[in-house]
């Protein structure tokens, strides 16, 4: 095992997230496997932009730099999930999924898992640090970005 | 009001003069395969209409329909078909851009007759509210699904959730969207949910499917069809039924609403703030002309954002009235989904809220308002791209 230590927030058996054939999106893969997080900005006009996309949407340039980006931010939104909508999640329980803003990355969001008990009470607002959650025993291997509260600042 | 021919404009030009539907049946239910639903519900429309189903030239669908057609019009032995329309986007954003489109089809003379319809049979396609079969997932759905963002509820709840943080909207004001469409369904003999009320005891005691949507907030599943009829407005007398104009319509979404992984610049939005303003222009009506509305439910949340957006309310005065009272017919503020839509009569992709929108116009609704001059369907809040018609009565021409 590489150095994720975290265990999986998830019960395993969940579609596994896989670059797109055209292969758009495999820098950011990549980089959430060797503890990177990996956002498009656009070298001709510095807008941020996530998800990938073959062009900036402000100035048109093709192919965006990716850079590395700190994994934190503030939640904007969040949602605690009751109902089952896979077979791996039945008798599972509630989880908290949240949408997570980066301001030092041109306020682009990215979801995740919210770590820690799943009935804790969530903030929209809340600043939270990025967590690599790895799986490298999957066919194929991948990693996720998870979050985690941030001790008071 | 007179308007020169030389106008780009839906506007009095199309009216449709037959609907129709199968049985509604619970999903995975119907004894039909779905595109014998099709073909039953296109028969009735006809049968309404009194039109001769071999006069259909052209049609209209959402929602990558399964019901291609050209197979359409093989089965039915039509000799000429002109025109097949096809909007793009899944989900029931293109419940009334189909009308639209097929609408645009007429107004253009590539077509004189177009049928306008959905069918879905989900025992034997699979549900929308379960994700199986899926080892690898890429795009899109990569951000989402390894995540537990699988299924529609779980996409839309923190959409609904920050809109309701951003503006103080309680969670009554979901319930009592609930509320309404379970009351006119109670009225609905077509309703699956006809003879199963709801009141707020049973509403606040169901569980949460994904925070902050109760069971009740959520749109059903449904298997069955639901057709209607299109033809110029020079043509509406020749048939039986009252023809139901089409006062305008509009489509698409405001900037960059599909960006990945919600990064929608406008997330907090039901995605009307640009296609709301393209209706009225159209129809050159506003919001206290409208008489009814059928609002598409998927979830309740999405109902509030989307009013709002059609300039009904502001979003803070949402708690004050979205109250059952207000949402009723026969003379409620605004009456609301009355025929139960797709919490309560039958999740037909919102395709039954347009039939029933033709109701009201022609005084037929089980739940039948006062003021029915005009009546509005908005279709498929929160996705993209998402679509609105205004239908009215000759009078309100």
């Amino acid at each position: 095992m590489s150095s994720g230590t975290y265990p999986s927030y998830l019960p395993p058996g969940l579609p596994i997230p896989v670059a797109e054939p055209d292969g758009l999106s495999a820098p950011y893969w990549i980089g959430l496997r060797q503890n990177k997080l990996l956002v498009q900005r656009c070298a001709h006009c510095q807008t941020w932009q996530f998800g990938p996309e073959w062009l900036c949407h402000r100035c048109h340039a093709f192919d965006p730099a990716w850079v590395e980006v700190e994994p934190h931010g503030r939640i904007f939104s969040w949602e605690r999930v009751w109902h089952p909508s896979h077979t791996s999640l039945k008798q599972h329980g509630p989880y908290v999924a949240v949408l997570v803003e980066l301001p030092q990355a041109g306020g682009v969001r990215m979801v995740g898992n919210l770590l820690g008990h799943p009935m804790q009470v969530v903030t929209i607002g809340a600043k939270v640090e990025g967590v690599f959650e790895h799986h490298p025993e999957a066919d194929p291997p991948f990693s996720l970005l998870q979050w985690q509260s941030r001790r008071s600042t | 009001m007179a308007r020169p021919r030389t106008e780009r404009t839906l506007r009095g030009r199309v009216a449709v003069i037959g609907i129709g539907e199968t049985d509604y049946y619970r999903h995975g239910a119907s004894p039909d395969a779905e595109f014998k639903l099709a073909l039953k519900a296109i028969l009735a429309a006809c049968a309404d209409a009194g039109i001769d189903p071999r006069e259909i030239d052209g049609f209209a669908s959402y929602s990558d329909d399964r019901s291609e057609a050209s197979r359409l019009a093989a089965a039915l032995g039509i000799d000429r078909l002109r025109s097949a329309t096809m909007q793009w986007g899944g989900g029931g954003g293109g419940c009334c851009a189909a009308v639209a489109n097929g609408a645009a089809a007429i107004v253009a003379g590539l077509a004189d007759c177009v049928v306008v319809f959905r069918a879905l049979a989900q025992g034997q396609y699979g549900r929308f509210g379960q994700t199986a079969g899926l080892d690898t997932v890429s795009g899109e759905r990569a951000y989402l699904m390894p995540y537990g963002v699988l299924a529609p509820p779980q996409r839309f709840a923190m959409r609904v959730q920050r809109y309701m943080h951003e503006h103080g909207v309680r969670q009554d004001a979901q319930r009592a969207i609930a509320l309404a469409s379970y009351h006119h369904a109670q009225s609905n003999p077509r309703a699956v949910m006809h003879g199963k009320p709801l009141d707020e005891a049973k509403y606040e005691a169901s569980r949460w499917i994904v925070e902050p949507f109760h069971l009740y907030d959520c749109c059903m599943e449904n298997d069955g069809a639901a057709a209607l009829v299109l033809v110029s407005e020079e043509r509406t007398r020749d048939f039986r039924q009252k023809p139901v104009y089409l006062l305008g319509a509009a489509t698409g979404s405001g900037p960059r609403t599909a960006a990945m992984a919600h990064n929608s610049p406008r997330y907090a939005s039901a995605s009307f703030d640009t296609v709301a303003p393209d209706l009225y222009r159209m129809a050159g009506l506003g919001p206290s002309d409208v008489g009814v509305v059928q609002a598409y439910e998927n979830f309740t949340g999405g109902v509030v954002m989307a009013l709002a957006e059609h300039g009904f309310f502001k979003p803070e005065e949402a708690n004050d009235f979205l109250t059952l009272e207000n949402l009723i017919a026969p003379s409620g503020r605004l009456p609301l989904n009355t025929s139960g839509g797709n919490l309560a009569e039958c999740y037909m992709h919102g395709f039954e809220l347009v039939l029933e929108a033709v109701r009201q116009v022609r005084g037929t609704s089980t739940s039948q308002v006062t003021r029915n001059d005009v009546a509005m369907v908005i279709a498929g809040p929160m996705v993209t791209p998402v679509s609105n018609l205004l239908l009215g009565s000759e009078a309100a021409l």
